[in-house]
């Protein structure tokens, strides 16, 4: 065992020998159930920071990244987030693919004071704000709020809704039943599903059946808003389906097929780069991005690895301007972030937001003939 | 001799441990050790399989969770809770499924491993479900105990307790069943043995040592998910069980401590990782069927336990 230890030391001791660069460090799923995630991810990462390093670096010094997989496992990231901290000594971490690997890992940095950017969609990341702790992606309670403006906008305010039994699923339907009252939006019908289940067929009968509904919602990602959308479909309910940006890859519209025509969604711009109009401030950015991602790894882009794409500049942006990598200043310049424009949205930080984005942040999504469209 | 080992080991690794990341993930391997100690009781010596018990160490993992937050009892009191309701689970359970042998028995267990895992991810309102949920930290007589260090030695000190319980136990008449119900049921029944008893014995011990392996897991990281409870942990632990060699203590020890280092040491080969480490595994089961400890033991002319 102490050998095996000693070698251990050695090997980490090995690839550590370094002198000034900046180290940042990430914990990411890319193997695991949440690999679609991670995944991504992990390349965008890699892409930017190799361009950054040709490019002369930052402030003069390179990046060297520090990357492990977790697999998605709480316990496993938490590890890794302590050997970031006590061996590697990084300078910044971005990353937690998922927000159990988040919560678990964002207590080790907030104590050793290491400036954090997740990439993990629950709002409880960043409410309580904690003084090291940021975070880039779209919360549930947008994702509800996008959709309740959309509803109100097409005055149908009787709603029932279905939810998946995974995390997103569950705190979205958390969410979205708190904050139906103060848009006027009334829940008739509240139905669960398990997140393997091969057939949502009585829940979504259940919800045929309830006289007045006028739109459903239906929360959670994976595979199982593609089977109730097929089940929507196969029933024919034609009160308007609404999703979550949960679903927003092309697998989703791949699975569901045509029963996916006319479900609406609200999603980050990167999926529809193309259809913004020029006078957008996103345009720029989201299609550089997507152009860059496919280009190099061949594969769709999807919203998860843009949320990566704008951790990044956010963080090396506020390394730029506080002229150096020192954790405090880092962190102090992180906070004042303003008019950053992501792949997410425009970001606007502060002592009580660290996650600085708004709904104008979301865009209304329909798919039409197999894509995405963008709703004016 | 064994438990002489195990001490000797915790007690003089700390004079060459350079960073708190070291405690960390020793006191990882010493929390696991504990569940696979128990494990190796049941399926090293009494010869019946779990694929399950990963259950218990979850029940352990979520009672101290819960208990603070709930019910706002202390957490020693919770982890105390924790232990006596994974023992109680055992014992309903074991009854019946203790009947059922091999493959039959495996599935049990299995199915009882998904059932508490399936409790702690869909009830979601109290336990946060699949994105887990924050754990109070152990209060002992108005000390907080936290950090690396100190957790290195709470589980450091108890898998000595619990490795020295078990070599006792099997040492005693107590332990000579279960190795003869092991050997051979019809065999052991002959001799007088109670062979419903003795497997439910070593049945529900098992589940006391994952409680509360589990327990010290979920409050030496703050925060508990239901991979804890997780059919993966399950087989991971049998792994350990299996690779340290079954039947023997120590080996539960290095098993946990290989399984628990490895993927740290491995981070080096980046993507291929997952692939170097199967590959690790697959040659030791292969030049080493009967577990490190053992066929190490043999090479040496000498029988440990």
């Amino acid at each position: 065992m102490r050998t095996l230890l000693a070698a251990s030391a050695a090997l980490i001791a090995l690839t550590t020998s370094t002198l000034a660069e900046i180290k940042i460090g990430s914990v990411l799923s890319v193997t695991g159930p949440a690999s679609f995630l991670g995944d991504p991810e992990k390349k965008t990462l890699e892409m930017y920071v190799a361009d950054i390093n040709a490019q002369g670096g930052v402030n003069g010094e390179k990046i060297k990244l520090f990357i492990y997989d977790d697999g998605g496992d709480a316990n496993k990231a938490r590890t890794f987030a302590t050997r970031l901290v006590e061996e590697d000594k990084v300078d910044a971490v971005l990353g937690g693919s998922i927000t159990g690997t988040s919560m678990s890992m964002l207590g080790v940095f907030d104590e050793a004071g290491i400036p954090y950017i997740s990439l993990a969609g629950a709002a409880g990341i960043v409410i309580p704000v904690r003084k090291w702790v940021f975070k880039t992606p779209h919360t549930e309670p947008m994702s509800c709020g996008k959709i309740f403006d959309d509803l109100k906008k097409r005055n149908l305010l009787n709603i029932a809704m279905i939810s998946g039994t995974d995390g997103w699923g569950k705190a979205m339907r958390e969410e979205c039943i708190k904050m139906a009252p103060q848009f006027g939006v009334k829940v008739l019908k509240d139905e669960i599903y398990g997140a393997a289940d091969s057939d949502m067929t009585p829940q979504l009968t259940n919800i045929k059946n309830t006289p007045g509904v006028q739109a459903v919602i239906n929360c959670g990602f994976g595979q199982g808003p593609a089977i109730v959308t097929r089940n929507y479909r196969q029933l024919g309910i034609i009160a308007p389906l609404y999703q979550s940006h949960g679903v927003s890859s092309k697998s989703y519209i791949q699975l569901a097929g045509a029963a996916a025509e006319g479900v609406r969604l609200p999603a980050g711009a990167t999926i529809i780069a193309d259809q913004l109009p020029d006078s957008d401030p996103l345009k720029k950015v989201v299609t550089a991005y997507k152009n860059k991602f496919e280009k190099a790894t061949g594969q769709p882009v999807s919203t998860f690895g843009g949320h990566m794409h704008d951790a990044l500049f956010i963080l090396v942006e506020a390394m730029k301007r506080a002229k150096s990598a020192d954790k405090a200043k880092v962190r102090d310049e992180i906070e004042k972030t303003k008019g950053f424009v992501g792949t997410g949205g425009m970001v606007n930080m502060s002592p009580t937001d660290h996650l600085g984005l708004d709904l104008d942040a979301f865009r209304m999504i329909e798919i039409r003939n197999g894509d995405w469209a963008l709703i004016r | 001799m064994i438990v002489v080992a195990i001490a000797l080991v915790v007690l003089l690794l700390p004079l060459i441990l350079p960073s708190s990341f070291y405690y960390r993930v020793l006191a990882l391997v010493f929390i696991n050790a504990l569940a696979v100690v128990g494990l190796n009781l049941l399926m090293g010596f009494a010869g019946q399989v779990s694929l399950g018990h990963a259950g218990f160490f979850g029940i352990g993992a979520y009672s101290v969770a819960l208990g603070p937050t709930y019910l706002g009892i202390p957490s020693w009191a919770a982890l105390i809770g924790g232990t006596m309701l994974s023992a109680l689970i055992a014992f309903v359970v074991g009854r019946p499924i203790l009947k059922l042998k091999g493959y039959y028995l495996a599935v049990a267990t299995l199915g009882m491993g998904l059932l508490i895992s399936m409790v702690f991810t869909n009830e979601a309102g109290v336990t946060g479900g699949p994105n887990g949920m924050p754990v109070p930290r152990l209060q002992l007589f108005g000390w907080r105990v936290f950090g690396s260090q100190t957790w290195y030695w709470i589980s450091g000190i108890s898998l000595i307790i619990g490795a020295w319980v078990a070599v006792n136990l099997i040492a005693s008449p107590t332990g000579r069943a279960f190795r003869a119900i092991h050997d051979s049921e019809t065999a052991a029944r002959v001799l007088g043995i109670d062979v419903a008893r003795y497997k439910l014995l070593a049945f529900v011990l098992s589940a006391i040592y994952a409680a509360v392996a589990g327990s010290y897991f979920s409050l030496f990281d703050g925060f508990v998910t239901p991979n804890t409870a997780s059919f993966l942990l399950s087989i991971e632990f049998v792994v350990m069980a299996v690779l340290g060699g079954l039947g023997s203590i120590l080996g539960s020890v290095v098993g946990a401590a290989i399984l628990v280092m490895l993927p740290q040491v491995l981070t080096v080969f980046h993507d291929y990782e997952h692939i170097v480490l199967g590959l690790i595994l697959i040659v030791f089961l292969i030049f080493l069927p009967s577990g490190i400890v053992p066929a190490i033991a043999t090479r040496f002319g000498r029988r440990t336990t």
